[in-house]
């Protein structure tokens, strides 16, 4: 069995609940970190470990932590983003819903690191019995003495608040995340100033993702560099995969990052395999954003290498022939799936996710999906194939927030790999409209 | 379909909850409150009339159109009266993969309503929303806090039948 530093009691009955958490060793990295570190020397074990943001960006927490300002008599927040909202993404919401306990040890952990007194959970509001699960999570650690004034007798003070969001995607990046935790629209500001320094309340602002910071207590307990030792050069630690579509296991996985695709795929200990009588046709690994992969891309390298589960593994060949871990949303689609429909479900979905500021994002999503929805309903013509490329390369790198790029990737990596499928949709108008009609030319399938 | 309107005013438990929620964040920065306030709001009402979040303007001392443009940005937050049970439904590309279309065609037929419409009866709402953060078990629907999941007809059948008791 591989190594389980997030999910290893998931299974344990009551372990949502504070006693049972606690016989499980849970909160002695809390003690461990507040009566024998520094906040210095905890950041230094984040560093150590080289525990990646979990979120999707993939930015080393450590790091960030280090750009933190420090300066006198301002108060320092941390942030944590659990408005999980990537289409294929659904472990933040699975760890949170079972193991609450997890995420505000590390919450505290990670609070005491920064010196911060006053912390936020921010969750997508669509998950109102989760905020319920972590309200009474953290009541039950306040009684406890593990939050509230004066920690473990320690001086430190450290209040954590759950608050709900308004069903924004725009509010996983974490500046409109600010925005909206200020009461506002979910409008990602301008950076700089970067949150570090400007971020909530105009203070500096720490805000990293559920998984991230719920690594914190293995960390402490462990040590960072143990941490480091586990998984593949610079992807270390384990990842949560949510694993969807076609495939006998649906769920969320803990896997030591650089597992091969294959292995997670096919293997009974995760995917089980594409579902029984079907084949793999394409695959998107990290989430709705990043470029969908045909099956041979996914499984192997352009180079004829193993595809690993991990950052640079995945991103191996840069968009031309791989693609990127991002968030681990693992969607399998098998040859009964129209690559076009989904395309331009994809792009409905970052078409109403925009959030308007910028010219690009928001007129560009709208303008694929019309596009998309044209070639997919019997309408498109050839020039159309050409235009959804151009409108792409037109919205990506030209927005504030990433949104643009999330919005752009998938439809230009959709034509990339599978532009038969879209001709085949425009030379084929009526047959190609019908319902549940897939293209069936060539391709490789696995 | 809604309580009353007139007067606007929080239950007193509700009112406690709402003051619960503003002390949490530091002096003076109350429209934090905003969203969590409009969801206790939502829940009272069902959905939020102007009324409604005048009132809350002024609870958190904003002006009536800080709400306004809050309250139309995020999806979860009715702007017109809705039945007693809104079915929120995924409508995004993973839950499509599991039949969520097929599903979603069946749910329409069954109600005989479309998205964005109300049953006759006032029973149910029909609202498509995006990607709920669920997709291994997919397709799904969401009615207030309670997730339904790996949705087909007959489950559909079922929980319908149910809600209409």
């Amino acid at each position: 069995m591989a190594i389980k530093i997030l999910t290893e009691h998931i299974n344990t009955p009551g372990i949502e609940t504070f006693d049972v958490y606690r016989q499980k060793g849970g909160y002695t990295a809390v003690e461990k970190a507040i009566k024998t570190m520094t906040p210095e020397e905890v950041v230094e074990e984040a560093k150590k470990s080289g525990v990646r943001g979990r979120g999707g960006a993939g930015f080393p927490m450590g790091m960030k932590w280090g750009f933190l300002a420090k300066p006198e008599g301002v108060p320092r927040y941390l942030v944590c983003n659990a408005d999980e909202s990537e289409p294929g993404t659904f472990k933040d919401h699975h760890l949170m819903k079972c193991i609450p306990h997890l995420l505000i040890e590390g919450m505290i952990i990670s609070s005491f690191a920064l010196g911060a007194n006053k912390s936020f959970i921010y969750v997508r509001g669509e998950l109102m019995y989760v905020i319920r699960i972590l309200e009474q999570a953290i009541e039950e650690a306040k009684a406890k003495g593990f939050l509230g004034k004066n920690i473990l007798g320690s001086g430190y003070d450290l209040e954590l608040i759950v608050q709900p969001g308004g069903g924004a995607y725009i509010c996983g990046e974490e500046t409109a995340l600010l925005e909206s935790l200020e009461g506002k629209r979910g409008n990602p500001r301008n950076k700089p100033p970067f949150p570090a320094v400007k971020g909530l309340y105009q203070s500096p602002t720490v805000v990293n993702n559920v998984e991230s910071i719920s690594n914190m207590p293995w960390i402490i307990n462990n040590g960072g560099d143990a941490y480091a030792a586990i998984g593949v050069g610079r992807s270390t630690g384990t990842k949560l995969i949510s694993a969807s579509g076609h495939i006998n296991k649906p769920g969320v996985y803990e896997i030591e990052l650089g597992v091969s695709v294959e292995e997670f795929l096919n293997s009974d200990e995760y995917c089980g395999g594409v579902r029984k009588g079907h084949h793999l046709k394409a695959l998107v690994a990290g989430g709705s954003s990043v470029p969908i992969l045909p099956a041979h891309l996914i499984m192997k390298t352009a180079n004829g290498e193993d595809r690993l589960m991990s950052y640079e593994s995945l991103s191996d060949g840069g968009f031309a022939t791989g693609t990127m871990l991002g968030s681990g949303g693992f969607i399998v689609f098998d040859e009964t799936a129209c690559i076009v429909r989904n395309t331009w479900n994809f792009s409905r979905f970052y078409h109403h996710e925009s959030c308007g500021q910028c010219s690009p994002c928001r007129e560009g999503t709208g303008w694929m999906e019309k596009v998309l929805h044209r070639i997919e309903h019997g309408h498109g013509s050839m020039h159309d194939i050409d235009l959804l490329v151009d409108i792409s390369k037109k919205i990506e790198g030209n927005t504030i927030c990433p949104l643009g790029d999330a919005a752009a990737w998938p439809v230009a990596s959709a034509i990339r790999h599978f532009r038969d499928e879209f001709m085949w949709h425009i030379t084929n108008p009526h047959e190609a409209s019908q319902p549940g009609a897939v293209y069936q030319g060539e391709m490789a399938l696995v | 379909m809604t309580e009353s309107l007139n007067p606007v005013a929080f239950t007193p438990e509700r009112q406690e909850k709402v003051k619960e929620i503003i002390a949490r964040y530091p002096e003076g920065r109350q429209k934090s409150a905003l969203l969590p306030v409009l969801h206790v709001a939502q829940e009272q009402w069902g959905w939020l009339s102007s009324e409604v979040m005048d009132h809350v303007a002024s609870l958190l001392s904003l002006e009536p159109v800080e709400v306004y443009e809050v309250a139309t940005f995020y999806t979860m937050y009715h702007l017109d009266p809705v039945g007693k049970h809104v079915i929120e439904y995924c409508r995004t590309g993973p839950c499509c993969l599991m039949g969520g279309e097929d599903v979603y065609g069946y749910l329409k037929q069954k109600l005989g309503i479309d998205a964005g419409q109300t049953t006759v009866d006032g029973n149910f709402t029909l609202k498509e929303v995006e990607c709920l953060a669920a997709c291994g078990w997919g397709p799904v629907f969401q009615i207030r806090e309670k997730y339904y999941m790996n949705l087909t007809n007959e489950k559909v059948d079922e929980i319908i039948e149910e809600l209409s008791k």
